[in-house]
């Protein structure tokens, strides 16, 4: 029985658009009403498939950014200057429009509450995404794991999910640190630069934590977070990545 | 062109296997090291393009053709497909 579900064809769906929210000028929150939606664990991917008038389709992954516990499928999505699929979804999708999609995706980048170990979460620019679901996670089955979130963006326009974040840090479990690498908000005594070992040292578990730590951002992002992490002792099998290719500067 | 990994297929490489693949153990051929799909630099053209984490070598190919996927996987000299 198992070994059936387990086996179960990915099939297309159809979703409606129920909700979207502005996060940033040109990125949008998506919430789509998916009736046979099977469950997704935090940090895995939905595609997304547009269909032009003349057949031509166009498909793309997108993180997840809602809870598995949460009644609607969220995705955040960036416009992308020579994106085929985003400039539709941040510009020209409608409430009840229709998408179709697939998914639940992905078995590598996710968190459940285990295995154990307190958690780190490192993202770049849109890198967030994934971790709006983790953390949501987190928070709606009460998890007493404890999470460092290192957010990395350039100016305080960029940064999604602002009063969700804020109000995820007042718990006692997650302890959320910004950096704005270009323009800072007014009178902000934070961070102010790309991420370093300095940062990491200060913001993250130590190694002797024994954290499990999950990277998101752009490729280059990544990788110079992955290194600096190896660098200050963490175990190279405790760390997982997500790499988006890379649209321009490092966040 | 800067890559994508392994993560950003997951939907097509779960329609060829049946299964998740993201976290599926593979050895390169090319230089040894052990890694799993997700990790994979993720190239996307004409076909798909999964490249080596640890010396860039060619891990595998994917080509779509209307519902008809080919996959040559010589750059992989174990491929753990965990059912």
């Amino acid at each position: 029985m198992a070994r059936a579900a387990l086996l179960r064809r990915l099939t297309w769906q159809t979703g409606t658009i129920v909700k979207i929210v502005t996060e940033t000028a040109r990125t949008r929150t998506i919430a789509l009403q998916v009736p046979e939606w099977r469950g997704h664990r935090g940090g895995q991917h939905v595609d997304i498939r547009l269909t032009a008038d003349d057949g031509y389709q166009a498909q793309r992954s997108y993180s997840i950014a809602s809870a598995p516990s949460d009644a609607q499928v969220e995705i955040t999505v960036e416009r992308l200057h020579d994106g085929e699929v985003s400039p539709y979804l941040v510009d020209q999708l409608r409430l009840g429009d229709e998408l179709e999609l697939r998914g639940p995706v992905g078995g590598y980048f996710v968190w459940q509450d285990s295995p154990g170990g307190p958690l780190l979460l490192i993202a770049g620019g849109s890198g967030i995404v994934p971790f709006r679901s983790m953390l949501r996670h987190h928070r709606s089955i009460h998890s007493t794991v404890p999470v460092q979130l290192l957010y990395s963006v350039r100016t305080p326009e960029d940064l999604f999910y602002r009063e969700e974040l804020m109000r995820m840090a007042t718990s006692d479990e997650i302890d959320i640190s910004l950096t704005f690498t270009r323009t800072q908000p007014p009178g902000w005594n934070g961070y102010d630069r790309r991420i370093d070992r300095e940062m990491l040292v200060e913001s993250g578990w130590s190694p002797g934590a024994d954290p499990l730590v999950y990277v998101c951002g752009p490729t280059a992002f990544v990788e110079t977070a992955a290194e600096l992490l190896v660098g200050i002792g963490h175990d190279p099998r405790r760390i997982r990545t997500e790499r988006f290719g890379g649209i321009g500067e490092n966040p | 062109m800067t890559a994508l990994d392994g993560n950003a297929i997951a939907g097509m490489l779960q329609t060829a296997f049946g299964q998740d693949m993201t976290a599926a153990p593979g050895t390169c051929a090319g230089c040894g090291a052990a890694s799993r799909l997700g990790q994979a630099r993720v190239y996307r053209g004409a076909g798909t393009v999964l490249r080596c984490p640890n010396c860039e070598g060619v891990l595998m190919v994917i080509i779509e053709n209307g519902g008809v996927m080919g996959i040559d996987a010589q750059g992989l000299t174990d491929l753990h497909v965990p059912w």
